[in-house]
């Protein structure tokens, strides 16, 4: 059987339209004097929230000499294929025998899945919180192992490492 | 006429052909700034203070841009329209009075360009020689959008223009006179004596035809982005857009100064007498009448940034079918009475 | 004044040609404008500023916008739409111009043939003047003329809904 449902029946009060349309002009006057979500980029900048995985880093043991071992580990996990390590044996002999003698990413590649900093068995990179590394040419987003090195210094007294191992372990 | 007082009337027109012009460039600054403040971002806020720059920078973009004159296009018509919508839109503003008398050099100077005894119907023949403007934009542009746009403009605006006429006729009723000085007169002194508390129903229906008079929302069909691009000036480019959109907001601030002026004492402030209080008095009139004029300025933006658009039909439903017979009942209440009064 | 009154006349019967003379309806409609405008600058000219702004209000701000409405609805702005004029009827538009013109011309001249002959402009411009003048005098042919507007009005309404059925 079928049921008949009432529609909405406006009373003479919804008819006359004033009352409802002065509620809607005070909901954006409302809106007029709440707190504006516009960030002023240059002067502010968006703080990302934890775990959010920008630019790469090498990281440095306490040495201060790279942690990578170019054991390739990251280029083979990487989907997109950025990565691009040179081995070679290491100039130290504490037990260390191979570094990267080049690392290079394609920034313009990298789709930043963060599956290399957990394929790292060194935990040697790393994703940071750098998001505003834009460029004027292909060449200059392609980051070498100094530049990598660079962006470990400036964001030293931060780790990474293990917002994204938190974040595995609740998966 | 001496010298001295064709070089006031000269003074005047200048000064309020300034401050109109001043005001349309504020306004789109306003504009700007009200609906980023009512969507929750900030606005123009770079170029200089608080971006009150903007509009100039505008224009100077506005003068830098390449004039297309699309091909297709009635070349004398096409480049007429503009002027023929701003032109009307700027002269209307000559018979409304902006504060009480002065006096300066021991002459009695009305703050008002011209003080003709027809003040409302000279507005009324100049807002619907605005239509032109729009209409001829449309047709000239030889494109589709563009005259649909016309097309609907005409008919809108002859509609909401009668519902506007008919809702003035009840305030004439009141004043008895169509000069703007007397139905300032008559609602001077008390609070109450104000026209919009006699007559709310017409201030209703007045507020709403000029809505639908300036083409704003929610009666901005003649250029309502989402359908027909850009309206009537979908092909103008450069310096003849600008001139449509001065145009616009001319036609607010026309709109706004004259709903004060009919509804809201104009530049009256209540239990005051301004005439009597010399320049002071002067300075509080032209004030309040500032004053009152941005209030309406605002709830124009106000309005634009919280109502939808109406549909054609909706929009002639209500013009014909509710507001003009709410206007004629208006009417009739309104001589019913005065005829059993006086 | 009477240079302007000269300037504002000839400027009258110039758009007044251009709206016969025009092949496209658009322009013509402009043209009847300027026209209409300048009757209504003559108007001023003789302190009737009431008849003036009606002028501009009825003619130029509601008719000829609806003139202009319906060209542009019916899509006859471009010349080529328009039929052209036979010899037969150029030469019967020619005479019926020529016998109407004459016949101005000596009406003009029987009656005084004074034409600066001048109303009291006061009188013509007042609004109070007009309005006693078509309720008491003229209430006869004013109210036929709202009749005979009625039945257009009806009349209109009438086609326009068997049209739809």
């Amino acid at each position: 059987m079928a049921t008949i449902i009432k529609s909405y029946e406006p009373t003479f009060w919804d008819k006359l339209y004033i009352p409802a349309l002065v509620q809607g002009l005070l909901v954006t006057f409302k809106h007029l004097l709440r707190k504006k979500v516009t960030i002023q980029y240059p002067e502010e900048k968006l703080i990302p929230p934890e775990g959010y995985r920008g630019l790469h880093r090498l990281n440095k043991d306490a040495n201060g000499r790279i942690k990578c071992v170019a054991c390739d580990m990251c280029s083979a996990a990487c989907p997109a294929d950025c990565i691009d390590i040179i081995p070679g044996s290491s100039p130290w002999d504490d037990g260390k025998e191979r570094y990267p003698v080049s690392f290079e990413i394609d920034l313009l590649k990298c789709i930043f899945c963060g599956f290399c900093e957990m394929a790292c068995p060194e935990e040697a990179i790393e994703l940071t919180e750098i998001y505003d590394f834009s460029d004027y040419t292909r060449e200059k987003l392609i980051i070498d192992k100094d530049g990598l090195l660079d962006v470990y210094d400036k964001t030293k007294d931060k780790n990474y490492y293990s917002n994204s191992q938190n974040l595995t372990i609740k998966e | 006429m001496d010298f001295l007082a064709l070089l006031i009337i000269c003074v005047k027109v200048l000064l309020v052909f300034a401050a109109t012009m001043l005001t349309v460039l504020l306004m789109i600054y306003a504009e700007r700034r009200i609906s980023a403040f009512i969507q929750g971002r900030l606005g123009p806020n770079r170029v200089g203070p608080h971006g009150l720059l903007q509009p100039i920078a505008d224009g100077i973009k506005f003068l830098m841009k390449e004039d297309i004159i699309p091909a297709g296009v009635d070349k004398p018509i096409y480049l007429l329209a503009p002027a023929m919508l701003l032109i009307p839109a700027l002269m209307t503003f000559a018979v409304i009075p902006f504060g009480s008398d002065i006096t300066l050099f021991g002459r009695n100077i009305p703050l008002q360009v011209a003080d003709v005894n027809v003040g409302i119907l000279y507005i009324l023949a100049l807002t619907s020689i605005g239509v032109y403007g729009l209409v001829l934009a449309g047709w000239a542009s030889n494109s589709k959008y563009p005259l649909i746009g016309g097309l609907r403009s005409s008919a809108q605006l002859i509609s909401y223009e009668l519902t506007m006429g008919l809702a003035i006729v009840s305030i004439v009723l009141l004043s008895g006179s169509l000069r703007l000085n007397d139905i300032i007169s008559q609602q001077q002194g008390h609070f109450l004596s104000w026209n919009v508390f006699k007559q709310p129903l017409a201030f209703l229906i007045f507020l709403i035809a000029v809505y639908a008079e300036t083409n704003r929302l929610p009666f901005d069909l003649t250029e309502a982005e989402q359908e027909l691009v850009g309206g009537y000036h979908t092909e103008y480019s450069s310096m003849k857009f600008a001139m449509f959109y001065m145009a616009e907001y001319a036609n607010m601030i026309t709109a706004a100064a004259l709903t004060v002026t009919l509804f809201f004492g104009g530049w009256d402030l209540p239990f005051l007498n301004e005439t009597s209080m010399g320049m002071l008095g002067v300075v509080l009139s032209v004030a309040a009448f500032i004053l009152k004029t941005a209030f309406f300025l605002f709830l124009f933006i106000w309005v634009r940034w919280t109502f939808p658009r109406f549909r054609y039909d909706q929009l002639m439903n209500l013009g014909w079918k509710v507001m003009l017979p709410l206007a004629l009942f208006n009417i009739f209440i309104t001589a019913g009475y005065l005829a059993l009064t006086i | 004044m009477t240079f302007l009154f000269y300037f504002v006349a000839c400027l009258t019967i110039i758009s007044a040609l251009f709206v016969v003379l025009n092949r496209n309806p658009v322009y013509s409609a402009v043209m009847l404008v300027l026209c209409f405008f300048s009757i209504a600058t003559l108007y001023l000219l003789l302190e009737a500023y009431f008849v003036a702004v009606l002028e501009i209000i009825i003619y130029a701000g509601a008719i000829m916008v609806l003139f202009l409405f319906v060209i542009m609805l019916l899509d006859l702005g471009r010349e080529a739409a328009l039929p052209k004029l036979k010899k037969l009827d150029k030469a019967l538009s020619l005479f019926l111009v020529v016998i109407i013109f004459l016949g101005i011309l000596t009406l003009t001249i029987w009656s005084g043939g004074d034409l600066h002959q001048t109303l009291n402009p006061s009188s013509v411009g007042d609004i109070k003047a007009v309005g006693k003048a078509l309720f008491t005098d003229y209430l006869l042919p004013f109210e036929v003329a709202s009749l005979l507007l009625l039945v257009a009005l009806i009349g209109t309404v009438y086609l326009a809904k068997r049209r739809v059925k």
